[in-house]
C-alpha cells in the first residue's frame, strides 16, 4: 500500500499515513509563517525579511528589542495554549466518545477559571509559578463534580454534556460574582479578572508566562501522544477494547488526567478561551481521518494557528485598543457549534 | 492449543440471578453455536466466558489459569471475542480497523512489526477485505462491514474466536457468507469457535457442538443431530415443529407449525 510509509529498526516499527506526513509537513510551515506575521504586525511594523534577520541575529536591535520582549512571548504562548486547548479537546471527545464535547463545553474551562479567579482575588502574592496549580485544582474540581453529577452506574456521555453545560454556566456565573462582591477588589484586578474570563493572553512575559507553562506542555502533550493507541482502541467501544486486551478503566483515568490538566495549564495562562478544543480535533480528523496517532498532533497545530490568527485579528484590528483573542475564537466557534449540534442532531 | 471452560459460574445482572453454579466446557478446535429463546442468557454467557462480564461467584478458565488473574493482553493473544453490533468511528478505514487487532502485541515502540503486518494482511486476505482496505467502514454495506471487524478479531491470531450475533442485522446471502468463513476458519486454520446464533437450522447446520440455554441453566448439549427433536424445540423455544432433514446437508431442519398457505 503506496500511501503508508513503515518505518522499523530493531526495537522499533511504526507505520505513518502519508498524508498524514504531509498535512503535519504543511500545518507546521502554516504555523511558522503566521508566527512570523504575528511578531511583525503591530503598531511599528516589522517586515518578515526583517523578522528573520532578527531571529538568526543579524537584524538591527531596536526590532530584535520589540520583537524578543514584546510579542514574541505572546506568539509562544498563543501557539502552546492553542496546542493544549485543542489536544484537551482531542482526548476529551474521544473518552466519553461524543463529537460535542470540550474542555469548555463540559465545564473543565470554567473550574480552571474559577481556580485562577480565586488566585488572582485571594493568592496574589504567591508566585505566578503557582497559579496553574491553583487552576488545574480547578478543573479537576469540575471534572470530578461533572462525574460525579452524570454518574448513575456508568456515564453516557449525553448526561455528561448536558451536566457539563451546566457546570460551566454555573461556574462562569459564580466567578463574576467572586470578581464583582469581592469588595477589597482593587479595579486594576477586576480588569484583569475581566479580561481573563474572555480568555487572552495580552501582555504576557517570558519570565511570568512562558516559563511557567512551559515545563507542563513538554510533559503533557508526548504522554497524550503516547496514549493515542490506547484511544484508538477504546473509540472502538469498551467490550472490543477489552478484547483486545486493553485495561480500559485505567487507560481512560489517566487520558482523562491529561485532558484536565492539560485545559488547566493552558487557562491559567490563556484565560478561557473558548472552543478552540471543540473546533481543532474536528477540522483535524477531516484532514486526517479519525486514528488518534494523527488527530492528536494535527489538532495542536490547528489549535496553535487558530489561536495565532484569533490573537493576531484581536491585536491590530482595533489599534490601538487590544481585543481580548478569546472574543474571535468564540467569533468563530459559536457557529461551528451550531454546525456541531445541527449535524449531529439525530445520534 | 487453548481450553476455555467455564467453572461453577454464577451471573447476575442486579440482584436477578442469570445463571448459578455452571459448569461448562467448549470443546476444542470445534464449532460451537449457543442457542436459546430472547433474552434467556446466551449472550451473557458468551460474554462472560471472554471476561466481558464479571462473575459473582466461580470461574472462567482459560487453558486451566482461571482468566481473571491472567493479564488483558495475555488473554487476547488466545482468546478474540467480537460483540455485537460494534461501531467504528466516522472515517476510519479497513486497514487502520484490522491493525487494531494488533494491540496485544504492540507497544509505544513497536506498533507496526513485520508480525503485524504478516497478520493484518493475512486477516484482510481471508476475509476478502484487501480490495476495500483503503475505504471507510462506515461506507461499507453491512456484510462487508461485518468481515470488517471479523478481520480486526483475526488479525489478533488467538486459537479461540467468539462472536456475538455476528449474522444478525444481515441479509440471508451475507448471513451465509459470513457462516462460511467461519467455518472455513475451523475447518483450514483448526480454530475454535464458539457463537450466538438465533437461526436453529444455521446452528444444525454449521455447529459441531450446541448449547441450549434455558431458565438460567444449560438445557442440553452435544451434537446437533444427537439432540436436536421437536421436543428439545419445544423446551428451548416453547414452539410446535416438525424436525425434518435437510436435503441438501442432512442436518435436522425445523419446519414451525405456526400459521401459514398450505399447498399440499
Amino acid at each position: 500500500m503506496s500511501n503508508w510509509l513503515t518505518l522499523r529498526g530493531r526495537r522499533h516499527s511504526f507505520q505513518f499515513d502519508r498524508r498524514l506526513l504531509i498535512v503535519v509537513s504543511l500545518l507546521i510551515a502554516a504555523n511558522v509563517i503566521a508566527m512570523i506575521v504575528c511578531v511583525g504586525l503591530g503598531s511599528t511594523f516589522i517586515s518578515p525579511l526583517a523578522v528573520i534577520r532578527s531571529l538568526i541575529g543579524i537584524g538591527d536591535s531596536s526590532n530584535s528589542m520589540i520583537i524578543f520582549s514584546l510579542r514574541m512571548p505572546r506568539v509562544v504562548i498563543a501557539v502552546m495554549v492553542g496546542a493544549a486547548l485543542a489536544v484537551s479537546g482531542a482526548l476529551l471527545q474521544g473518552i466519553v466518545r461524543n463529537p460535542l464535547s470540550s474542555p469548555d463545553v463540559i465545564g473543565i474551562t470554567g473550574g480552571a477559571s474559577l481556580g485562577t479567579i480565586i488566585f488572582i482575588l485571594y493568592f496574589s502574592h504567591l508566585s505566578i509559578r503557582y497559579m496553574p496549580i491553583s487552576s488545574i485544582a480547578g478543573a479537576f474540581a469540575a471534572a470530578f463534580l461533572v462525574y460525579l453529577f452524570a454518574y448513575r452506574r456508568g456515564i453516557t456521555p449525553l448526561r455528561l454534556v448536558l451536566i457539563g453545560i451546566g457546570m460551566a454556566t454555573a461556574l462562569t456565573a459564580f466567578s463574576y460574582m467572586l470578581i464583582l462582591t469581592a469588595s477589597f477588589t482593587p479595579t486594576a484586578v477586576a480588569v484583569k479578572a475581566f479580561t481573563f474570563m474572555t480568555g487572552s493572553i495580552y501582555g504576557v512575559s517570558w519570565e511570568r508566562d512562558v516559563f511557567t507553562l512551559w515545563p507542563w506542555m513538554v510533559v503533557l502533550l508526548p504522554i497524550a501522544l503516547i496514549y493515542a493507541r490506547h484511544l484508538n482502541v477504546q473509540e472502538l467501544g469498551d467490550e472490543v477494547a477489552t478484547s483486545v486486551g486493553s485495561s480500559v478503566h485505567i487507560k481512560r483515568t489517566v487520558l482523562l488526567l491529561i485532558s484536565v490538566a492539560l485545559a488547566g495549564a493552558a487557562v491559567a495562562i490563556g484565560g478561557a478561551i473558548n472552543f478552540i478544543g471543540l473546533m481543532a480535533p474536528h477540522i483535524a480528523r477531516k484532514l486526517v481521518g479519525p486514528a488518534y496517532g494523527g488527530v492528536i498532533p494535527v489538532s495542536a497545530l490547528i489549535g496553535s494557528l487558530v489561536l495565532l490568527l484569533s490573537d493576531l485579528i484581536a491585536r491590530i484590528a482595533f489599534i490601538p485598543l487590544d481585543i481580548p483573542a478569546g472574543v474571535f475564537t468564540a467569533a468563530i466557534g459559536a457557529p461551528f457549534f451550531i454546525y456541531l449540534l445541527y449535524r449531529h442532531r439525530k445520534s | 492449543m487453548s481450553v476455555l471452560q467455564a467453572a461453577n459460574l454464577t451471573l447476575s445482572y442486579g440482584k436477578k440471578p442469570i445463571f448459578s453454579n455452571l459448569d461448562l466446557q467448549i470443546p476444542e478446535g470445534k464449532i460451537s453455536v449457543f442457542i436459546g429463546s430472547n433474552g434467556c442468557g446466551k449472550s451473557t454467557l458468551l460474554r462472560s466466558l471472554a471476561r466481558l462480564l464479571k462473575p459473582q461467584e466461580g470461574s472462567i478458565l482459560l487453558d486451566g489459569n482461571e482468566i481473571a488473574k491472567l493479564s488483558g493482553k495475555e488473554v487476547a493473544r488466545r482468546l478474540a471475542i467480537l460483540p455485537q453490533g460494534p461501531i467504528a468511528p466516522e472515517g476510519l478505514t479497513v486497514h487502520q480497523l484490522v491493525k487494531q487487532g494488533r494491540y496485544p502485541y504492540q507497544s509505544f515502540l513497536q506498533q507496526w512489526s513485520q508480525e503485524d503486518e504478516r497478520w493484518v494482511k493475512k486477516a484482510l486476505e481471508v476475509t476478502h477485505m484487501d480490495e476495500l482496505a483503503n475505504r471507510s467502514v462506515d461506507s461499507l454495506s453491512g456484510g462487508q462491514r461485518q468481515r470488517a471487524w471479523i478481520a480486526m478479531t483475526l488479525a489478533q491470531n488467538t486459537p479461540t474466536i467468539l462472536l456475538d450475533e455476528p449474522t444478525t442485522f444481515l441479509d440471508m446471502t451475507h448471513q451465509i457468507e459470513i457462516l462460511d468463513l467461519l467455518y472455513d476458519l475451523n475447518e483450514k486454520e483448526n480454530r475454535t469457535i464458539v457463537m450466538v446464533l438465533h437461526d436453529i437450522n444455521l446452528a444444525c447446520r454449521y455447529a459441531h457442538h450446541i448449547v441450549a440455554v434455558k431458565d438460567g441453566g444449560i438445557y442440553a448439549l452435544g451434537k446437533p443431530e444427537n439432540i436436536v427433536n421437536e421436543q428439545f424445540i419445544r423446551d428451548v423455544f416453547d414452539m410446535e415443529c416438525q424436525v425434518a432433514t435437510d436435503p441438501i446437508f442432512g442436518t435436522p431442519l425445523c419446519i414451525p407449525y405456526g400459521k401459514g398457505r398450505r399447498l399440499i
